[in-house]
């Protein structure tokens, strides 16, 4: 199959701007979903509210745009009752970790089996380019005309503390990353985290000297190590990219299962 | 005779008739006066097979059972006072998206953490009106036990009927309250379940395109059917819009599918009604003492009557209208500053007639209190 036969053409053209990461990340997760061989029918891709949000539109699975900061717990609502069907949600950067980030973190806790794909461009965008949590010191934004001091999140450590079992990193530039990570993170059996620097050169990149879009990417090509490597240790300000964590620890949904089981027996005696 | 007799708390009632409805998902997160349910669910909803879950906290508890109905499952969640401020958001987005669900809402004293312990009735116009931008919404309430679990189980049926919330507002009185109740049979109470769609795998299926009856026949998550939910106005696809003449269709539609059926969905009782001249209009814990003082003064040849309540919303004027024609005075009986006493003034033709008997320091409003209102009401002094 072809990528039109994973999105809904009726819906297009999207409504991302001309240079926006966004639709690289759709572009990788089609391809993955591809390669894993998945039904549409079987799954389910939930989105709060913002640009990255809009994603869950477009693909031709079973597609729930919810409110802002809360698409992981209407996909966990959706993952218990139905834990055969394959979740993934997509959310922005103050989607996932401002207002969402108790729903990110109990999400992380449970463990339960969904895919969280975090879209971080470091910005509002569709409010007109304020700072968010992963905005980070010294960025200009519309809301920080003087200069942001509000320090990030790193969400990979955020979503390690809270206990998901898959997290990775990568960015819109390594676009054969995305399909790869993306290929390991949906199948892994637990809550993975997939953060995605994506670039939003209409709200970030103009207000901070990369207005160009292959300037943003150009950053990430530069600003980006494979995880472990070497040149980290000598400059603390790369960002890591590739998979930080991937184990197996028990499920919330398959531990949900053996209380049913337990009850049923109580039952029955 | 066999029927069977239980003595229960009007929470675990709730949450008894909640399972003889067919729920089989329930999110929740502890809150006095209606942390009962949670617990009774927790321990019965697994020994069927369903789901409960407790979640980080009460935004979250009302978005799972919104995704958990969209996979085909009837669900509910039950809150108090603050916790029912905090679900409004997520409550508007399931009457958007025309999501079944049932959310319980056990009253206690507000504003804010108010007097958690103790009885109320004032969330009676946030029900109504907490959710922003124009909507309807159904809410239905009980006095006894025996109809927390009819009123429980109709929430339930009036979900899956118009495609809403139904929102089951108790009060901390009635949920406390330990008393007996006749738990109906199997079939006693008809149980409907959701309208779902006859479109076949490959055909354009229309999820919001509502029949000439304007129901919307439904697709569970995982079905055959792939299709977009949003909050946002949307076509019959479900895709966001801002086409004027769709959005100004799509909020006709959910208002009206509620206002045009409110004699379908209003729920009432009356008590000594026919020759009434004063009538009392009251609803759930404070019924109780309404009822007690009637049969009270008609036993003294009072003609007094009782109007009882179950639905508040959508607000039955015409019942209210009809039936305080020929009265005297109206008494609106309620334990908080003249909720419903706002809506029974617009129903009636003369609402200099309408008075309010309340209470609002906690204790729950007694026969007594009621009859020293109606001595001042009637110019007789207390």
């Amino acid at each position: 199959m072809g990528v039109k036969d994973y999105i809904r053409e009726r819906f297009f053209p999207h409504l991302w701007c001309p240079g926006c990461g966004h639709g690289i990340v759709l572009n990788n997760l089609i391809r993955a979903v591809e390669n894993l061989g998945l039904d549409k029918s079987e799954i389910v891709m939930v989105s709060g509210i913002g640009c990255s949000a809009r994603i869950c539109g477009y693909v031709d699975f079973h597609s729930l745009h919810t409110i802002h900061g809360r698409a992981l717990a209407f996909a966990t609502g959706i993952k218990i009752s139905r834990p055969e069907l394959n979740v993934i949600v997509a959310m922005g950067d103050g989607d996932a970790v401002a207002i969402g980030g108790n729903h990110f973190i109990h999400a992380a806790r449970r463990n339960i089996d969904v895919t969280a794909i975090v879209m971080n461009n470091r910005i509002y965008g569709m409010t007109g380019g304020q700072f968010s949590p992963m905005s980070g010191y010294g960025i200009k934004a519309s809301t920080a005309p003087y200069s942001n001091i509000d320090p990030a999140f790193d969400l990979a450590k955020l979503a390690l503390g809270a206990g998901a079992t898959f997290v990775a990193r990568t960015t819109t530039y390594h676009v054969k990353q995305i399909t790869d990570i993306l290929e390991k993170a949906i199948p892994h059996k637990g809550f993975s985290v997939v953060e995605i620097l994506t670039q939003c050169p209409t709200e970030f990149g103009r207000r901070n000297n990369m207005a160009n879009p292959a300037d943003m990417m150009e950053f990430f090509k530069n600003h980006t190590v494979p995880v472990g490597s070497k040149a980290k240790k000598k400059n603390p300000d790369l960002i890591e990219r590739g998979i930080f964590v991937q184990k197996e620890m028990p499920e919330y949904c398959s531990e949900y299962d053996k209380i049913v089981e337990d009850a049923m027996k109580g039952q029955q005696s | 005779m066999n029927k069977k007799i239980k003595f229960a708390q009007g929470n675990e009632v709730c949450a008894e008739a909640a399972l003889y409805a067919g729920l089989d998902f329930f999110a929740g997160y502890p809150i006095t006066p209606s942390t009962e349910i949670a617990e009774h669910l927790s321990i019965m909803l697994p020994r069927k097979g369903g789901k409960f879950i407790q979640m980080e906290d009460e935004i979250s508890s009302m978005c799972a059972i919104i995704g958990a109905s969209l996979t085909g499952h009837k669900v509910m969640t039950a809150t108090s006072g603050p916790g029912f401020s905090l679900k409004q958001e997520a409550l508007g987005y399931a009457i958007m998206a025309e999501i079944p669900c049932v959310v319980v809402n056990v009253q206690r004293g507000g504003p804010s953490t108010g007097i958690p312990t103790h009885g109320s009735q004032g969330d009676i116009n946030q029900a109504r009106w907490g959710v922003h931008g124009d909507h309807s919404i159904i809410a239905l309430t009980a006095s006894n036990h025996q109809d927390v679990f009819l009123m429980t189980v109709e929430a339930f049926n009036l979900a899956e009927t118009y495609r809403t919330p139904v929102i089951l507002l108790l009060d901390e009185g009635v949920a406390h309250l330990r008393e007996r109740f006749i738990v109906p049979e199997k079939g006693e109470i008809p149980l409907l379940t959701r309208l779902k769609t006859s479109v076949k795998e490959g055909v354009d299926y229309h999820p919001y395109l509502p029949r000439e009856d304007g129901r919307l026949p439904m697709s569970d998550f995982g079905g055959t059917h792939r299709y977009n939910v949003t909050g946002l106005y949307h076509d019959m696809w479900g895709f966001p819009t801002t086409k004027p003449t769709i959005v100004h269709r799509l909020i006709h539609h959910l208002v009206h599918k509620i206002e045009h059926n409110v004699d379908r969905i209003a729920r009432f009782k009356e008590y000594y009604m026919e020759d009434a001249e004063c009538i009392l209009i009251s609803y759930g814990f404070s019924a109780r003492a309404a009822l007690h003082l009637v049969k009270n003064r008609r036993a003294r040849g009072e003609r007094l009557g009782l109007l009882e309540l179950q639905t508040l919303w959508p607000f039955p004027s015409h019942v209210v209208r009809e039936k305080c024609v020929d009265a005297r005075y109206v008494v609106v009986v309620e334990m908080n500053m003249g909720q419903v006493l706002q809506s029974v003034k617009l129903s009636v033709e003369q609402p200099e007639k309408v008075f309010l008997a309340n209470r609002i320091d906690g204790v729950a409003i007694t026969p007594t209190n009621i009859k020293n209102i109606l001595q001042v009401i009637r110019g007789k002094g207390v």
